[in-house]
């Protein structure tokens, strides 16, 4: 018990996540999303995370690459494989779970 | 205020509509789909929605300078590009001279977490974008209920999609969105509630084997369009509809007449033959020469170098060239020169309509001036009298309209009524109606041609016996017994009788005037006899006349003597005396 959380830490540690958040313009949903995202990185992926947000609004010809349907879509693209969040991010859970990161620091906060 | 109202009426045209370019579909719809709106196309699988939608798309960028774009929920551009280039539509090409974007959308919801509110902003960026960097005028939606499998939130989809269709309609894109048919609806999940200004519903039924499909505009708001089903086709250009003649009577008529290629069947019509552009049908029962006297008509055009067009239901065209030369009737010069062209095919390979669309095919692409179709009768075996019927009529219109002489035969039995309706469905429709029959006599059967109708000249009320020889068919005079016109060995019996009756009629001059010189001989002998015996008479007569002279003679001389002696001796002087005096 003691080495798995010492292993995924260091499996964490090398691991870096690239996350593209689309939004379209400064809805609320937009905005929540974008606060949200930057709250969970900073607790879980510091300095180990890239985020860019994307308004479609301004680079409408971004959408069809990541194949985006839904506004706002959280997409990760690395680590592979990509994975889609649809939705303002407001449960942290599923985000987390979505985005396969273990909340370790909250366990260490716990 | 009542002229102006009259100007606004004039001014305000119909629904604006954008032409599909697909055959027929134009026809029915009026003049296309309601342009700057949402037609659902719905149908079970296989029907061709996305075809028809991505044919809309080419055609209305080849023929209307119209771009379009198409979003794809279920194939890739790859997969789309490949599945239409047999159908000759070229999507690369197009999407290089920015007529046409086709944009995938592929859906996946492993791929996809839900977590809180959303909305499908970036599918309405997507086209928008799309839309607006080829200048889009057509959307075409491929098939937009994938979304419902990609996204769980059905009640968020559901208003996202009203919003779509609703931004679609601002945006004044024509917009076909394609849906699956479901159970007892129109589409799977209810899309027609959106969509309420065209629906096009699209039905693949097997009846008998054959599968035919149809076309039914279930609404359109705010026009008129044709309510029936409709048949429609995939063939080698895309989809066509039919009809794909417009169902009006209104063709240029022509006063010019075409040789029927027996002259003696010419001479029984008041203009020596057929008008060019009418349609002539020949029934008869079995083995009455119809493919006979329907080669003659085309060996006969041909010969006039025209182009004819012959489709062969029974025969291959071997064994049609070879059977009609075994009549003196050689096509193979007019095929080689391609003045004739045989397609022979069974029937029950194609559908009717199939049936119907390579006929037009074959007629747009040789442009022939007469057509035969031998027999329509085994179009039978393929729909249902009515079937048939209609797409005969849509057939003959097709011909006349483009001045084609069409000669049809069908199979008729003299002994069912079943077949005869054929003869009533298409007998109304045609010019002329040659029937052919046989006429079974005293354990013979020979052929009869009469003419039953014939529009628009006089013809020949009688049955005319023919035969088919080395060197075609030949109409025989007409021999008229006691019973009616004779044929076959009657025929010839009759002729003999006749040839005999003659001969006893002469015998029985001849032998009356044997009979006569005969009486005339008796009685010549008889009055001979009666002279000669006159004669005799006569004779004895005289001869008994002179014998009583004599006698009398005598008896004087005796008297004188004895009174001479009495008297003495001077008595004989006496009468000497008077002797010598």
């Amino acid at each position: 018990m003691d080495t798995n959380p010492d292993t995924t830490t260091e499996d964490m540690d090398k691991e870096y996540w690239e996350l593209r958040l689309y939004v379209a313009g400064q809805t609320p949903k937009s905005v929540a999303a974008i606060a949200n995202l930057k709250k969970y990185c900073e607790q879980h992926l510091l300095g180990r995370y890239k985020l860019e947000v994307i308004d479609l609004l301004q680079h409408p010809q971004l959408a069809e690459g990541d194949q985006i349907l839904a506004i706002p879509t959280l997409v990760r693209k690395v680590p592979v494989p990509i994975r889609k969040i649809i939705g303002d991010l407001s449960n942290e859970e599923r985000v987390l779970v979505g985005l396969d990161i273990r909340p370790i620091e909250s366990k260490l906060t716990r | 205020m009542q002229y102006k109202k009259t100007s606004s009426a004039a001014a305000v045209p119909t629904l604006p509509k954008a032409p599909t370019g697909i055959e027929g579909l134009d026809e029915i719809t009026e003049g296309g789909l309601p342009k700057g709106r949402p037609t659902l196309i719905c149908g079970s699988a296989g029907c061709g929605k996305t075809l028809m939608g991505i044919e809309f798309l080419v055609r209305g960028a080849l023929e209307f300078g119209e771009p379009g774009v198409l979003m794809a929920f279920e194939e890739t551009a790859e997969e789309l590009t490949a599945n239409v280039t047999s159908l000759g539509f070229d999507l690369p090409a197009l999407q290089e001279q920015k007529l046409l974007r086709v944009d995938h959308v592929h859906v996946d919801r492993s791929e996809i977490e839900e977590t809180g509110e959303y909305d499908l902003e970036g599918l309405f960026i997507r086209l928008g974008y799309a839309i607006d960097s080829i200048g889009a005028k057509r959307v075409v939606l491929d098939t937009i209920e994938s979304l419902f499998g990609g996204f769980p939130n059905e009640a968020v989809l559901r208003s996202e999609i009203r919003r779509l269709f609703r931004w679609l309609k601002d945006k004044g894109v024509t917009t076909i969105i394609t849906a699956e048919r479901g159970d007892g609806t129109l589409t799977r999940q209810g899309l027609e509630e959106y969509v309420s200004d065209c629906v096009i519903l699209l039905d693949n039924r097997v009846i008998d084997q054959i599968t035919t499909r149809r076309l039914r505009v279930v609404k359109y708001r705010g026009s008129t369009h044709g309510t029936n089903e409709y048949p429609y086709l995939i063939s080698e250009d895309g989809i066509s509809v039919l009809p794909v003649t417009s169902l009006k009577l209104e063709h240029e008529v022509s006063d010019e007449i075409v040789s029927s290629g027996v002259p003696a069947l010419d001479e029984m019509f008041g203009r020596r033959g057929f008008y060019q552009g009418s349609s002539i049908l020949l029934t008869g029962t079995a083995g009455t020469a119809k493919t006979t006297l329907a080669a003659a008509f085309a060996n006969q055009i041909a010969s006039q170098n025209k182009r004819c067009l012959y489709f062969a239901f029974e025969e291959s065209p071997q064994q049609l060239v070879r059977n009609m030369r075994s009549v003196g009737v050689d096509l193979t010069p007019w095929i080689e020169q391609g003045l004739l062209h045989i397609e022979a095919s069974r029937p029950t390979l194609n559908g009717l309509e199939r049936h119907l669309v390579v006929i037009h095919k074959l007629v747009k692409e040789l442009k022939p001036d007469a057509v035969v179709i031998d027999p329509i009768s085994n179009l039978i075996n393929v729909g249902n009298i009515n079937e048939v019927r209609s797409m005969l009529t849509r057939l003959i219109d097709f011909l006349k309209v483009n001045n084609i002489t069409a000669l049809f035969t069908a199979l008729i039995s003299g002994r069912t009524n079943q077949l005869d309706a054929t003869e009533e469905g298409v007998s109304s429709l045609v010019d002329t109606w040659i029937s052919v029959r046989d006429l079974e006599g005293v354990g013979e059967r020979n052929r009869g041609l009469s003419i039953l109708k014939s529009r628009g000249m006089s013809h020949s009320n009688q049955v005319r016996e023919f035969v088919v020889t080395d060197h075609g068919i030949q109409l025989l005079d007409v021999v008229i017994g006691p019973t009616g016109i004779v044929t076959g060995a009657s025929r010839l019996t009759q002729q003999l009788q006749e040839q005999a009756q003659e001969l006893a009629y002469r015998q029985e001059l001849e032998r009356k005037d044997r009979e006569l010189e005969r009486r005339r001989r008796v009685l010549e002998a008889t009055i001979a006899n009666l002279r000669t015996e006159f004669e005799s008479v006569e004779e004895e007569l005289r001869q008994i006349n002179s014998e009583e002279l004599t006698r009398h003679q005598t008896f004087t001389e005796g008297r004188t003597a004895a009174v001479s002696e009495m008297s003495g001796r001077r008595a004989p002087d006496h009468n000497t005396k008077s002797n010598n005096q």
